[in-house]
């Protein structure tokens, strides 16, 4: 049976990459991409950037300013997830399956989340821009409302993947609702939620350069104005900026991680 | 009086699944009695209509003289803190202590806010302490409970319980996550409850030997009927009745036991 069971699963697999190639092949037809031209550039490619794009002894003097934007988009993205999270957080408590207050709720909380988090964080941006205009609240309120979709979803998942026991047997012990959240969901779902947040923080500052270019804040700002005005030396060191402060966020939050859970 | 009373109880899920069709019995005050069948036979949905873990379909729970389901949500609080529950999972929260789960027993009796920031009475951490000794957790009082073994943690789980002065135990499958020797452990601690203390239990069980070794009274149940409800000495028949086909070895367990 076991056999029988992995020829099945080799068979799956072949049928599973056969369509991937057709699914290729087809799209490089339609989209009329030139896959010779394509690979063929890279060399290009890599001989421009390293001729080009590299910082230089002079593009270090703009170290601070650099070092100015990068912090503004670093709190941007902490303070858009902090308060998206809270926000996801009381939305997840009224979709959870084990938490709901009544199906009704439950669904139309899950609605709100899936379209929150189905559309991509750049249509938010554009969206919000109509708004706000180039400012840093179209930054924060489209990396905000874009984590509420996406934590939400997480939270809800988490709430009943590992709190469903425990909660079932205090409703049986007779304790109250919010007696329950407090003592049975919040101690197992943190140390998983916080790691969420974590996750999503990261995630933000590397689409806040993006969302930065496209709203004219912070470190995706500087680097187009850099790109643009032909200094590809400094825009080549807000890369270099931008990298190390994602690895940092990603050691620190990995750190935590291990702490506590 | 009777404890418990159960008429025509019904169960249906969805639109064709008959989890439950009008099961009667009655529980005297501290009796132990052991419900088994195969599995899907029903058992844990009638554990959970009992103190409407479940919502029945049709039928009537009395439990202490109180008419269930006329229960609201408040007065179905008050009327679950007379009932432990006993869970096969043991349903702690894990991340948690043993003292601090065992105290959860306790949220019923508590305002909310009391409950959320877990202010406890002096008299019931020391019964806390109390029931923890008396199930021999005394060293693992501080330890979180997923570093306790199996049977660790179903002990913590009959503490939570216990400490909410039940009147009545519902019990399902405690032992099927078990080994042997502990689950001999769970099943004498269960025991004790109902003789010592005199608290009425209601276990489902899925080892016919361990029922016929503990209860006082068994009541089988088969695709949601009850086909036995009588003293612990079943014949080879109706072990075949109530589990149906699948009782092969079953039947032979229960003959070497009579045997003995
Ligand atoms: N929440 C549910 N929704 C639908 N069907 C269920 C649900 N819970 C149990 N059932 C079905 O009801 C029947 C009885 O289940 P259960 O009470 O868990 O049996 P047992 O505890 O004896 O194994 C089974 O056929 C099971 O599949
Ligand atoms: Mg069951």
């Amino acid at each position: 049976m076991r056999v029988e069971a992995l020829v099945k699963k080799r068979k799956y697999n072949v049928i599973f990459f056969a369509v991937l190639l057709i699914l290729t092949l087809t799209s490089i037809v339609l989209t009329e991409f030139d896959a010779a031209k394509g690979i063929t550039s890279i060399p290009r490619a890599i001989r421009w950037a390293t001729s080009n794009f590299y910082p230089d002894i002079k593009s270090l003097e703009k170290i601070p300013r650099i070092w100015i934007k990068l912090r503004e988009t670093i709190f941007l993205s902490i303070a858009a997830t902090t308060m998206a999270a809270i926000c996801a957080a009381f939305l997840a408590l009224l979709g959870s399956k084990t938490t709901r207050v009544n199906r009704l709720l439950g669904a139309a909380s899950r609605g709100i989340s899936s379209i929150f988090r189905n559309i991509p964080l750049t249509a938010w941006a554009l969206i919000l821009l109509l708004s706000f205009g180039q400012s840093s609240l179209t930054g924060f309120f489209a990396l905000f409302f874009f984590n509420f979709g996406f934590l939400a979803r997480a939270f809800v998942d988490t709430i009943d993947e590992v709190s469903s026991d425990g909660v079932e047997a205090l409703q049986a012990a007779g304790a109250t609702y919010f007696q329950i959240i407090f003592q049975a969901v919040i101690p197992t779902c943190l140390p998983q939620m916080i790691s969420w947040i974590l996750f999503m923080i990261e995630t933000n500052i590397r689409s806040a350069t993006l969302i930065g270019i496209l709203t004219g804040t912070g470190i995706g700002f500087i680097f187009e104005l850099y790109y643009k005005s032909f200094q590809y030396h400094v825009a080549s060191l807000v890369v270099i900026f931008i990298i190390i402060s994602v690895l940092v966020i990603e050691f620190i939050s990995n750190y935590v991680r291990r702490v506590i859970l | 009086m009777n404890l418990l009373e159960v008429t025509n109880l019904s169960k249906q899920y969805g639109h064709d699944l008959l989890a439950l069709q009008n099961i009667s019995f009655s529980v005297q005050n501290g009796e132990f009695v052991a419900v088994i069948g195969p599995s899907g036979a029903g058992k844990s949905t009638l554990l959970r209509c009992i103190n409407r873990m479940i919502d029945p379909t049709d039928g009537e729970v009395v439990f202490d003289g109180v008419q269930m389901s006329k229960l609201k949500k408040n007065e179905l609080r008050m009327q679950r803190r007379k009932i432990g529950m006993i869970f096969q999972h043991y349903n702690l929260v894990s991340r948690l202590t043993v003292i601090e789960n065992v105290l959860h027993g306790r949220l019923g009796y508590k305002s909310t806010f009391a409950g959320i920031v877990s202010h406890y009475g002096k008299d019931e951490k020391k019964q806390a302490f109390e029931i923890i000794e008396m199930l021999g957790l005394t060293e693992q009082v501080y330890k979180r409970c997923d570093q306790l073994s199996g049977g660790q943690k179903q002990r913590v789980g009959i503490a939570r319980a216990l400490i909410q002065n039940p009147r009545m135990m519902l019990c399902d499958e405690p032992i099927a996550s078990l080994d042997p020797s502990a689950s001999k452990v769970i099943m004498d601690y269960l025991r004790n409850i109902s003789t010592k203390l005199g608290i009425t239990c209601l276990v489902n069980l899925h080892q016919v030997d361990v029922a016929l070794n503990y209860a006082d009274r068994i009541i089988g149940v088969n695709k949601g009927k009850i086909v036995y409800d009588g003293p612990p000495n079943l014949t080879p028949e109706e072990v075949y009745m109530i589990y149906g086909s699948a009782a092969g070895d079953l039947i032979f367990d229960v003959g070497g036991q009579h045997a003995s």
